[in-house]
């Protein structure tokens, strides 16, 4: 909001309110208890205290600050005061061009009372209580209350900016490249963290020696963002050269292929685009009904700006699904994290402590999908000390259309349309950002790449948009390079010509470049026709989003961006979409434990506490804690969902989504075992795969319409054997797709998760691929759930069980041994079993049905019983060594609960591929052979010990 | 369609109006969703409305407190079409953040804060009717054990000591919660105005209209809304 220019002469008075709870505000004991967790030990926690300030800057009169008073504080719940607080305390507020939504509200509450208010803010302050020294003040507030990339503070009061302001040039600066050698090239690439090759350096000079001119800095930063590995997937269409001496084609082009011979009849679009998109249905009237998916990272933000990182991570992947016409109806998350007890003192210096991280992402999912109004429904928590500093966020997005086609603009003469939020400063370079490895100095640095999010007006965006696909002839998101790559996508071969002063702003002061390259959340690009802009521009008034009309398609394949009319980018679309050189890479194979002679077995002392340690590991415990923080249930689709049981405490194998007036419904798995991969990351990957298949065929979903999503989170694949074994999970990845038939439709790889710590070691995630299986349930009504339905029933063992070891959840209870052995491996019988599985589903000879993944056999009966609060007596084991068939992990085994008069059906309908394990009991215990029985209260609480809360 | 006219209102945030909407086309009301802003350009929009719904969500990113902002924008755009339309007896209900939005706007007392325990809170609860004597508990019977998911940040109810006593005395307490999950004050989840056509509450019967998705016992809510529609009009 821009003040009238007599505000400007004259300063408005500034006032401002504190906001306090009446009843003890829980955030005080939070900020106390983190302290704590920390070793910030103060001399009384129960003094902390915590208010809400909202600044507001006006003329205002004795009636206006009442009418305010009334709006900010609910006399019921608060108390507030328009006095400066007298105690002790530290205030806290967004550093200037942070998006502060709340201060927009009091903006527009304001108007709605008639006050007229030139500028608002809000912040918060923090009382610790007396006799606390500065330094532990300083520390507390640093890594428990504020974050220094978003925010600001102060002792006593803070000020805010109302209106952030600079002085723009508006001009682009030009940047001397010709004559320069590589080295100086690479120092000018260095200084603005351009993150371009050497030999992409190389390729830019002689591109613009060419035109006979030089660069100037938008065009160089477009160019680093396009090129970016963030954007352009260098190493996945790398040409790799790898020391086994086999000849691959690049990554990409792998899956690609796998995709286009499997040929399934059910694939709309694969790989191009914003996000997959497979047709499983018709509707009532016979129109097809699409899916589109897709999953993304956000791990550099989320580990710099836990809440921001993760809030904008799902912001940004239900934008995709937007911006391939497809309503977004579903949203994934997969959550990698350092163990919440590490040492303060074993988290390098410049990274959070991964219990503020974890605190902090899961809240930002929450809060970004809950109040977007979509079912936060499948997902993962993992830990390992590995993610300590370089934490992973996988978040995803389903969407649906009816009758949807793809739009096959833009055309030459449509309008340049921006829709959503403004543009500010937030979010710079975010692309080259996240292709950076991380170091001590980065949470500094990158503070300008840390996006808000602001859900609410996503969720506008959504209302504007879905309905409206007349209205234009393309459509994109704008993410990682903002409207340089948004744009510059849309333009390619057609061109564009673009006036930057059109595009809104937050706040002036803003050069070309970062106007250009910022990547402030909520905004789409569409191209549209001129005729329709009018009835876009009712659409948007209606749901009050903003329409910006900043340029036209031009047809002739240039890219033009002006500024105040002057051209600050003029370039080639072919040259700055194919003018890349292709990189090089060398790769050096992993060489993986196999075959019977190289399987370790285990011993196990005794086999009931190893299976409660086992219930109580991280990875394993209950995240009911979490799930139910996620709305998993709006839009009311939700019927499998991804916490089950008589106590809504267990963990469910995938989600059914399915409408109250559908008969059929989509299902969705995970499949994800970091571990595997250390061992052996071809077989992790197959596996992988096989995990998320078998958690939808669980369901009831048809294991021959599966479509997939890969996601890998690798370190530097400039280090050869890191390339090495991602070479050997796409390898993975392509065979299991083959085995399945279950085609990849689109993928997303984040490289670069490494972190050089204060103490100049690297650290590098352990190879994580995500596997997102989304697949057709064609009976809703048929759907199953891992439950234990009633006592009597016999439990059915189906899958193959061998000594695999290598990676287990039982190795990191009772610790590696020198010879891990083999890794689960593939089950090649997998696929046929998932088809007889799923059939004798539709049947109904299937009462129940859980996945046998992490910690084997014995979690999964436990987790059963846990889910059913039955017993379960188990008379015979799958092979004949105990700790192979209670706690192996291997792939491709499901635990069914049948009918006693069923089991022979049942069987017959596997093939012969089942093994009668037990019965259900209506005594509340998991019998296992030659181990004392355990009760099902305390599987229940070892699962329950170690929540989110622990 | 010529079931009985209903009004879902919505914000910019609300985000179950459609379920609503649904639920209520499922009960045999012809349900209209209708923004704030429509609204308040057209107030007469609510002279044919026989039901008015306020949709839950998240209106305005519950900035400035759950409901506060929604609940201005009708108070001041159309609060007295609003309390013409109460005092005719016809059925004005809102569910979650709609119930934030009616205590909010004053049309029932209290407020919700936060829940206790600082968390989001998605689960399906046990319900318990306390009276029948309101439009959305008319064909329920007393002690009739509901199981309705709830879906909220702020969702525990608190009043003044002697609003609590009116609330009591006066049989406004239409539903408690069998095991209380938020800290609301008396186990409150739901109230009704002294006219006991108002009714808030936070769990969403409209999400509890399919066994198949876990829990039909939302339907004789949304039936009593419907009757008591009806008897308004005949009225």
């Amino acid at each position: 909001m821009d003040p009238a220019p007599a505000d400007r002469t004259e300063p408005a008075r500034r006032h401002r309110l504190t906001v306090r709870s009446l009843d003890p505000d829980p955030r005080a004991a939070g900020i106390a208890a983190a302290a704590a967790h920390l070793g910030l030990t103060l001399p009384r926690p129960d003094a902390v205290a915590i208010a809400d300030i909202v600044f507001v800057e006006g003329e205002l009169t004795a009636t206006d600050l009442g009418s305010l008073h009334g709006l900010l504080a609910d006399p019921l719940l608060q108390t507030a005061t328009w006095d400066v607080p007298a105690r002790p305390g530290v205030e806290v507020t967004f550093l200037p061009g942070v998006t502060d939504t709340a201060a927009a509200s009091v903006i527009h509450g304001a108007a709605q009372l008639g006050v007229r208010i030139t500028g608002a803010a809000t912040g918060r302050r923090v009382e610790l209580g007396a006799g606390v020294d500065d330094v532990l003040v300083d520390e507390i507030v640093r890594r428990v209350v504020a974050n220094p990339v978003i925010e600001r503070w102060s002792t006593g009061t803070v000020e805010p900016v109302f209106h952030p302001d600079s002085v723009r040039v508006g001009k682009a600066e030009v940047v001397a490249l010709s004559g320069r050698t590589l080295d100086q090239l690479m120092v000018i690439g260095h200084e603005r963290k351009l993150a371009l090759d050497p030999e992409e350096l190389l390729v830019v000079q002689a591109h613009f020696a060419d035109a006979g001119r030089e660069p100037t800095d938008v065009e160089l930063e477009t160019l680093a963002q396009t090129w970016s590995e963030h954007c352009a997937h260098k190493t996945f269409r790398a040409r790799i050269s790898a020391d086994d001496g086999v000849e691959r084609p690049s990554l990409l082009a792998m899956l690609r292929a796998c995709t286009e011979e499997l040929a399934s009849p059910f694939v709309k679009s694969a790989f191009v685009g914003n996000a997959g998109i497979v047709h499983f249905r018709d509707d009532a009237d016979g129109r097809p009904v699409t899916i589109a998916l897709k999953a993304e990272t956000h791990n550099h933000p989320s580990a710099v700006e836990p809440f921001g990182g993760a809030n904008t991570g799902v912001g940004g992947v239900i934008r995709d699904v937007l911006g391939i016409a497809h309503a977004p109806i579903a949203v994934t998350d997969i959550l990698c994290f350092g163990p919440p007890d590490t040492p303060v003192d074993d988290v390098p210096t410049g990274a959070l402590h991964p219990l503020r991280i974890r605190e902090g992402v899961i809240d930002g999912v929450a809060d970004y999908g809950n109040k977007i109004g979509l079912p936060t429904v499948a997902g993962a928590i993992l830990y390992d000390p590995a993610y300590t500093t370089n934490p992973l966020v996988f978040a995803g997005c389903i969407g649906q259309a009816t009758g949807w086609q793809q739009h096959a603009g833009p055309y030459p003469g449509d309008r340049v349309v921006v829709l959503g939020g403004r543009t500010g400063r937030d979010g710079i370079r975010g692309a080259t950002f996240s292709s950076l490895t991380m170091d001590a100095t980065t949470g500094e640095v990158a503070g300008a790449s840390v996006q808000i999010g602001d859900p609410v007006v996503e969720k506008l965006l959504i209302d504007v948009l879905v309905g409206a696909e007349h209205l234009f002839t393309a459509i994109t998101d704008c993410g990682a390079g903002g409207l340089s790559s948004a744009i510059g996508e849309m333009a390619e071969g057609v061109g564009a010509d673009v006036e930057l002063d059109r595009v809104p702003l937050k706040y002036a002061g803003l050069e070309p470049w970062e106007i250009w390259l910022s990547e402030a959340q909520e905004r789409m690009v569409i191209a549209v026709p001129p005729a329709l802009i009018d009835e876009l521009q009712a659409r948007c008034d209606l749901y009050g989003v903003e329409l910006a009309d900043v340029g036209r398609f031009t047809g002739d394949g240039r890219l033009v961006v002006r500024s105040s009319g002057e051209p600050v980018v003029d370039l080639d679309t072919h040259f700055l979409h194919d003018g890349r050189p292709q990189r090089r890479l060398d790769a050096t194979m992993p060489t993986p434990r196999r075959g019977d002679d190289a399987a370790t077995g285990r011993t196990v002392g005794d086999a009931g506490a190893t299976l409660l340690a086992l219930l109580a590991h991280r990875n394993i415990a209950s995240k009911a804690g979490t799930i139910h923080r996620y709305d998993h249930e709006i839009l009311g689709a939700t019927l499998v969902r991804p916490i089950v049981g008589r106590e809504r405490d267990a963990p469910g194998d995938g989600v059914v989504l399915a409408a109250p007036t559908d008969t059929e419904g989509i299902a969705v798995g995970i499949g994800v075992n970091p571990w595997y991969g250390l061992h052996d990351p071809d077989a992790m990957a197959q596996v992988a795969v096989d995990e998320a298949i078998r958690n939808v065929v669980a369901v009831g979903a048809d294991p021959d319409r599966v479509a997939l999503l890969d996601n890998f989170s690798w370190g530097d694949p400039k280090r050869p054997s890191t390339l090495g074994e991602l070479v050997a999970a796409v390898e993975g990845c392509v065979a299991a797709a083959n085995a399945f038939r279950a085609p990849f439709v689109s993928g997303k790889d984040s490289l670069n998760n490494e972190y050089t710590g204060s103490d100049g070691q690297r650290h590098a995630v352990p190879p994580t691929l995500v596997i997102t299986a989304v697949a057709h349930v064609p009976d809703a009504d048929r759907c199953v759930q891992p439950v234990l339905h009633a006592a009597g029933n016999v439990l059915v063992l189906v899958g193959r069980t061998a000594p695999e070891f290598a990676g287990s959840h039982l190795d990191m209870v009772a610790g590696e041994p020198a010879e891990p052995g083999v890794a689960p491996q593939p089950d090649p019988d997998a696929p046929e079993r998932y088809r007889r599985l799923h059939r004798a589903i539709l049947d109904g000879l299937v009462r129940s049905c859980h996945d046998v993944s992490e910690g084997g056999l014995a979690v999964a009966l436990a987790e059963l019983c846990i889910a059913g609060r039955l017993g379960a007596e188990v008379t015979a084991l799958p092979h004949a060594d105990l700790a192979t068939s209670l706690f192996a992990e291997s792939a491709g085994r499901l635990v069914v609960e049948v009918a006693p008069g069923d089991v022979d059906t049942f069987g017959a309908a596997m093939g012969g591929d089942s093994f009668v394990l037990g019965t259900v009991t209506d005594t509340p215990a998991l019998a296992l052979p030659g181990v004392a029985p355990i009760d099902v209260g305390s599987l229940v609480a070892a699962f329950n010990r170690e929540g989110l809360d622990g | 369609m010529t079931g009985v006219p209903a009004l879902v209102i919505a914000g910019p945030g609300t985000n179950r109006d459609r379920d609503l909407a649904l639920a209520l086309a499922m009960a045999g009301a012809d349900p209209s969703i209708v923004l704030a802003d429509q609204l308040v350009a057209d107030p007469t929009l609510l002279r044919d409305a026989r039901i008015v719904a306020v949709a839950g969500g998240f209106s305005y990113g519950d900035a400035l407190g759950a409901g506060n902002m929604l609940a201005l924008d009708l108070r001041v755009g159309v609060g007295e079409a609003l309390a013409e339309y109460v005092a005719t007896g016809r059925p004005m209900i809102g569910i979650c953040n709609g119930f934030q939005v009616l205590t909010e706007a004053g049309l029932l007392p209290g407020a919700l804060q936060k829940n206790r325990g600082l968390k989001f809170l998605c689960t399906t609860v046990a319900l318990r009717v306390e009276s029948t004597a309101s439009v959305l508990t008319s064909e329920a019977t007393v002690g009739d054990v509901l199981r309705v998911p709830i879906n909220h940040f702020e969702g525990n109810y608190t009043c003044a000591p002697d609003t609590l006593s009116a609330l009591q005395a006066n049989d406004q307490i239409v539903l408690r919660y069998v095991d209380n999950p938020n800290g609301s004050i008396d186990d409150i989840a739901g109230i009704c105005s002294e006219g006991r056509n108002v009714v808030g509450l936070m769990p969403h019967p409209e999400r509890a209209i399919s066994d198949l998705l876990g829990s039909a016992d939302g339907v004789p809510l949304l039936r009593s809304l419907l009757a008591s529609a009806s008897a308004a009009a005949a009225a």
